[in-house]
């Protein structure tokens, strides 16, 4: 056990399990980096945001694979290998590319089992990265989860910490089924205590990662530090906060999300993707009809807007749902008009 | 080429299963049996059998939606693929595929596939992963002239380049891109250049000629096996019939059809060439053909007859776990 940032955490979980399975591999756009070029360097990137650093000397070439910018083929080639008998964990640099590949993401990876009658396996892991906060505009920080989660055959992760981010990656590879990893580009460096050794975390399991019991608050990825932090605050005004950290969207573990607003009788859902066919309307929308006799408030849904992701920091940090926009929704659904009167 | 007697007897079994099957399809399609829709193979039977019997089981081949003819010159069971394009229970599918979809992981057939262009990627996949286990096989895409000007051909002509992969494109040149020809749709008119322009050997051949592919395909296999990298085949023969079974070919003239039946019919070319030669007697065709029409009678009845997926198989098989 020691302290390890979440890109140490990712890169950890592939070479174990590359070294434990040898039809594991490697496959995207530079995902090494150095090949051609002048440099002769072996690894110039390992991975855009360094996650596969040193695999190529353990692994090399044939496991470690660079392909030139290629969405469609990398997720084809990856649906290809994995139906004849590969385990491909594939990159998508970031998932607002899906723009580029999504047919064989979804008409083709994603139906493959059910297409063809169950004589079929698709073992792929895609990995890819969402989020905003780099300054990086409109096509590299969207949080498309949701569109993933909406298609039947996938299978999507949101790793919110250095731990289960090993975990869940080691479970999505040795998964039978195509999984997609969604890791969020502000994360790689957060750091947290994850253990040396190989270990799995099942899927449609949800993590507590507050306890509390006058509201819940259910968030994804980046936004689960969010909401500890404002439980953490609250709770010193005397105000008990639970956080659900459902960690994979599908399978969506309900009846952790539902024991825990039947409980508490109040939610709060903190989203990071636009509002439209979101998580966040999922989770409001599994509240209102599973256990609307328990809620004593409206659920109150904090996203980001129906915009696109805006590229200046000013207007960026506008978008994104900050621990002010979540408290000011949990003093609404307390029925508080300032934080003041929670201690009254 | 001197094919021995078996193989030009199992050759013409194939050529023939393919076009009965079609022509069963054809009248079972009218008759309001078949579900969905069906795009027939008739008159491109030669590059079907030509290429895929070059092939062996532990080789893949991506498919296209006109993929019975390639499903049968890959050794997929007759019988259930006509279970499966009646959509009945123990199909190649259970039923949940269809004419479209007709996959057999035992063959090497990863699949017919409804989106045009989709299978040269994942058969880009299925060459790494011979590449990678060092199986000793390959894997063959057939792209229409049509899906020859997606994006996602070109992708993965680039990647089955990039990493040398035992990879074969066949090109299918039929004429027409659904409804609109290939002299209007091909943007420079030479398909198999754009693939040697990825640095790969490529070659125009007669696709009504089975001794033709089974030549040029059989050149290309080798080269893959041997490590020397993908290769791309673009065999010209037009289908007889339309787009879809009830297309109604505006786009053709009146006589292209009848003309195509008498000069550009793969199977009386097969027949003249062996008979000619005198491997091969009439009678010892006609009674293959005997065979067939008999295979099929019996397996189209039992496929109709079949019971269809009970309900609650609409929820089984979209995940392994979940």
């Amino acid at each position: 056990m020691s302290i390890k940032t979440m890109r140490d955490a990712i890169n950890e979980a592939l070479r174990q399990e590359m070294q434990r399975d040898p039809t594991v591999i490697i496959i995207g756009e530079d995902v090494v980096g150095g090949r051609g070029g002048s440099s002769g360097a072996e690894e110039a990137s390992g991975g855009a945001f360094g996650v596969h650093a040193g695999l190529i000397q353990e692994f090399g070439r044939e496991r470690v694979i660079d392909t030139p910018i290629t969405e469609s083929a990398i997720m084809g080639a990856a649906g290809g290998a994995a139906l004849t008998g590969l385990r491909p964990v594939a990159e998508l640099m970031f998932v607002d590319f899906v723009g580029v590949c999504l047919d064989q993401i979804m008409n083709q990876i994603a139906k493959f089992r059910y297409m063809f009658g169950g004589m079929a396996k698709t073992p792929v892991t895609i990995r890819t990265t969402i989020g905003a906060g780099f300054g990086a505009g409109p096509q590299h920080s969207q949080a498309l989860y949701g569109i993933f989660t909406s298609i039947p055959g996938l299978k999507c992760v949101l790793p919110s910490n250095a731990y289960d981010a090993k975990g869940l990656l080691a479970q999505a590879i040795r998964d039978d089924d195509p999984v997609v990893v969604f890791e969020h580009k502000m994360m790689y460096t957060d750091e947290c205590e994850v253990p040396d050794e190989p270990y799995l975390i099942p899927f449609g399991q949800a993590r507590v990662s507050r306890e509390g019991d006058q509201v819940t608050i259910v968030a994804f990825s980046r936004m689960v530090s969010l909401a500890n932090q404002v439980a953490d605050k609250m709770a010193q005004d005397g105000i008990s906060v639970e956080v659900i950290d459902p960690r994979t969207t599908s399978p969506l573990d309900e009846d952790g999300i539902l024991d825990s607003v039947e409980k508490t009788g109040r939610l709060v859902v903190v989203d990071e993707s636009n509002p439209y066919c979101s998580m966040a309307s999922e989770i409001a929308s599994l509240a209102v009809c599973e256990a609307y006799d328990y809620l004593r408030a409206p659920v109150v849904k904090v996203t980001a807007p129906h915009t696109p992701v805006p590229a200046t920091p000013a207007l960026e940090q506008a978008y994104i749902p900050t621990t002010t926009q979540i408290e000011t929704a949990v003093n609404t659904v307390l029925g508080i008009d300032s934080p003041k009167a929670a201690t009254g | 080429m001197n094919l021995d007697k078996s193989t030009l007897l199992e050759a013409y079994r194939q050529l023939k299963t393919i076009r009965e099957f079609e022509m069963r399809m054809r009248l079972e399609n009218e008759a309001g049996q078949v579900p969905g829709f069906i795009h027939l193979y008739c008159g491109q039977e030669a590059v079907a059998v030509g290429a895929c019997m070059q092939l062996e089981d532990k080789d893949f081949v991506g498919s296209t939606h006109r993929g019975h003819g390639h499903c049968i010159a890959k050794g997929c069971d007759v019988g259930d693929m006509l279970l499966e394009i009646f959509c009945k229970q123990g199909g190649l599918c259970n039923g949940k595929g269809g004419s479209m979809h007709i996959v057999d992981m035992n063959k090497g057939m990863l699949g017919a596939n409804a989106i045009v262009g989709a299978a040269p990627p994942i058969a880009v996949g299925a060459a790494l992963t011979a590449k990678t286990l060092k199986t000793g096989g390959v894997a063959m895409a057939f792209i229409g002239d049509g899906a020859s000007n997606q994006g996602t051909v070109f992708e993965a002509l680039n990647l089955a380049s990039v990493l040398n992969l035992p990879m074969i494109f066949l090109y299918e040149h039929n004429g027409y891109g659904e409804f609109t020809g290939a002299d209007y749709h091909v943007g420079g008119g030479d398909i198999v250049g754009r693939a040697k322009s990825f640095g790969m050997p490529g070659e125009k051949v007669d696709g009504t000629d089975f001794f033709a592919v089974y030549e040029a395909v059989g050149k290309a296999v080798e080269r893959a096996r041997n490590g020397g990298g993908p290769s791309a085949v673009e065999a010209h023969a037009m289908r007889f019939f339309g787009h879809f079974e009830g297309d109604p070919q505006l786009y053709r003239a009146k006589d292209e059809v009848k003309k195509l039946r008498e000069n550009a019919d793969p199977i009386k070319k097969f027949i003249a060439r062996v008979t000619e030669s005198g491997q091969v007697t009439m009678e010892e065709l006609t009674a293959i053909d005997s065979e067939v029409l008999a295979m099929l009678d019996e397996k189209v009845a039992a496929a109709k007859a079949a019971p269809e997926p009970p309900p609650e198989a609409l929820y089984t098989d979209v995940y392994i776990n979940y």
